[in-house]
């Protein structure tokens, strides 16, 4: 019994570490520009499949660099050609655009890689059992956490203390006073994006080692990211990281008792949140809420 | 909010259309079984868009008239659908009962919502009308015994509806349907049309214009904004109802976040300021996606292309580019 809630509660962190790399990358692009990704999944997946066209050439160690990249210059490009003009708009523009967005990338993933899920190979140095008895605890997930933690560290680090991430952070809470003071809030907005992007397809690369491929593997992300910005407080970046491994573990934790019940427990817990503390957990007062 | 000028909006009566275009638009809708084969089509397409189009009508009442986005709406579409359903399949043989049993279960979800999210704003809150839309469609797919689960709620018919001695057969004759559809749906359309007019839609308005104003001449914002969300989750779970009627089937789908983003986009396409865009936007949307899903496996690149172009290039629909060009 208590292996079973170990291994439920691990798979709870290794699941909550994608939600929250999903979810920063969303609430980045939330904070700062006002739009809901809802293609964020899509970018996902196409970072996973990236992976799987480089692995070949150049390895996974330089594919798990190179491929968030490109996902990242793509999610750069069009933050610059299509997403921009609309900032100045209704929000219900933007939301559109990348609700039709994900519909077309999807499509194309389908298109060029099939239906059918496919293996993303992971190097066999990372990709074995450590012990015999906790058995869930194979190289590639430990590597997971790693990878997340590093992650999500270099992430806070870069918005607390480099410039550009100060002014990111500067950027969330008044974006007009940033523009007033000279700094250019276009570039701010599409680096901001990229960044976001970039999260998405290293979650892809991981996610595509850990089960494989297939065009709408970043779907069922999706929802439980949005989860954990509302739950952890829209506007906080620490109340993003928490609420996405709070939910991750519920989650894996109420699949130990009840496992159809792993995708509702995550909404009432946002309900709960919601009658007690309508801001989120760290949200503040007043931002955006 | 920052498609329309404040001016703009105090010099020009909202556009219910003159009575031209309303004898115009129903006109056409009474004649559907008379010209639509005619062009190829065939009945039950016209009912699916009726159904759709209030749906997209009935958002409308929330974005387009209080400017409210609530990307949600296919928790209430839905609802109306099962609540139908449910009520056909276990409670009682009677179409009108279902259809009503459906509204009031989606009007009942849109007030318990509504009162939980009306103080939150902007994406915030279009955030929260997905996540309580998702809700639902959880709610409905692993519940198995009851709604069917992942394969939907089966094993239910409409019935003929009898007045007196007369009996009117929609279950089989699928024009009656129709007309059976249509007549639900000007009563919805009406009673929509009468609100906007009264002091109530005008407050809306003033709401949607400047919230902020609103609040200081001394109406109740958030009040009248839950208020609004009802009556928004009213409309859209009749189409529900009416659209789980066309199949004898309620799925699971159609509480996904992809209806309510099929709902938006109508209501967009067709042009969120009018009255009657929804209506045009449906009829354009579902009509779009019937040929292109039938023409190739690709559809999903097209639907997709379809929110990206109206996004970029008809940001006011198709009545808002109309009513620009110089005629």
């Amino acid at each position: 019994m208590l292996t079973l809630v170990l291994f439920n509660v691990f798979n709870g962190v290794i699941v909550g570490l994608f939600y929250v790399l999903m979810a920063l990358g969303l609430a980045m692009i939330l904070n700062l520009s006002g739009v809901i990704n809802f293609a964020h999944g899509n970018f996902l997946a196409l970072g996973g499949y990236f992976a799987f066209l480089l692995v070949p050439y150049i390895g996974f160690w330089a594919a798990l660099v190179a491929s968030p990249l490109i996902v990242g210059v793509i999610g750069l490009i069009l933050e610059r050609t299509i997403i921009r003009p609309l900032y100045p708009r209704d929000p219900v523009y933007s939301l559109l655009l990348t609700f039709g967005l994900a519909f077309i990338i999807q499509d194309l993933c389908r298109t060029a890689w099939g239906p059918n899920a496919l293996p993303l190979t992971v190097p066999a140095s990372i990709n074995q059992p450590i012990s015999t008895e906790f058995f869930f605890l194979t190289g590639y997930r430990l590597f997971i956490i790693g990878i997340v933690i590093l992650a999500v560290v270099a992430l806070f680090l870069f918005l607390r203390h480099s410039r550009m991430g100060m002014r990111i952070r500067a950027g969330t809470l008044d974006l007009e006073t940033v523009a007033a003071l000279g700094i250019n809030v276009r570039l701010l907005r599409s680096f901001n994006f990229g960044l976001g992007i970039f999260l998405a397809g290293l979650a892809g690369v991981l996610a595509g080692g850990q089960i494989g491929l297939n065009p709408n593997m970043g779907d069922d992300l999706l929802m439980p990211a949005f989860i954990a910005i509302i739950v952890g407080g829209v506007g906080s970046m620490v109340g993003t990281l928490l609420g996405g491994l709070i939910i991750g573990v519920a989650a894996g934790v109420t699949t130990v008792f009840y496992p159809s019940g792993s995708e509702v427990v995550i909404y009432l817990i946002m309900i709960l949140v919601l009658l007690l503390r309508p801001r989120g957990l760290l949200g503040e007062e007043g931002m955006m809420t | 909010m920052s498609t329309t000028t404040v001016s703009e909006a105090f010099h020009r009566r909202p556009t219910y259309g003159n009575w031209l275009s309303v004898a115009l638009v129903w006109a056409v809708l009474l004649a559907v079984p008379v010209w639509l084969p005619a062009i190829g089509g065939y009945t039950s397409l016209a009912t699916r868009i009726l159904a759709f189009g209030l749906a997209a009508m009935g958002l409308n009442f929330l974005l387009g008239f209080t400017g409210v986005m609530s990307f949600g709406h296919a928790a209430y579409f839905g609802l109306g659908a099962y609540g139908c359903g449910l009520t056909l399949k276990y409670l009682a043989n009677s179409t009108p009962l279902a259809v009503l049993i459906g509204a009031l279960v989606g009007t009942l979800g849109g007030a318990l919502f509504g009162a939980l999210i009306v103080r939150r704003k902007g994406v915030y809150f279009a955030m929260l009308t997905i996540a309580f839309g998702q809700i639902c469609y959880y709610i409905a797919y692993t519940w198995n015994d009851f709604t069917g689960g992942y394969d939907g709620l089966r094993g239910f018919v409409r019935q003929p509806i009898s007045i007196g001695p007369l009996v009117i057969d929609i279950q089989n004759n699928m024009i009656l349907f129709y007309y059976f559809v249509l007549a639900t749906f000007a009563v919805c359309v009406g009673l929509m049309a009468l609100l906007l007019r009264a002091p109530f839609g005008r407050t809306l308005i003033a709401i949607r214009e400047n919230q902020r104003r609103a609040r200081f001449l001394g109406i109740p914002v958030e009040f009248h904004v839950w208020l609004s969300f009802t009556i928004s989750a009213f409309f859209t779970s009749v189409a529900g109802a009416l659209y789980a009627l066309v199949n004898n089937f309620a799925d699971p789908t159609t509480l996904n976040y992809v209806i309510s983003g099929d709902i938006v986009i109508m209501a967009v396409l067709g042009g969120m300021r009018s009255f009657w865009g929804p209506l045009i936007g449906a009829a354009m949307f579902v009509a779009l996606q019937d040929y292109i899903s039938s023409e190739t496996v690709n559809w999903m690149s097209f639907i997709g292309l379809i929110f990206v172009v109206v996004v970029l290039f008809f940001p006011r629909g198709v009545l808002g580019y109309l009513r620009r060009l110089p005629l």
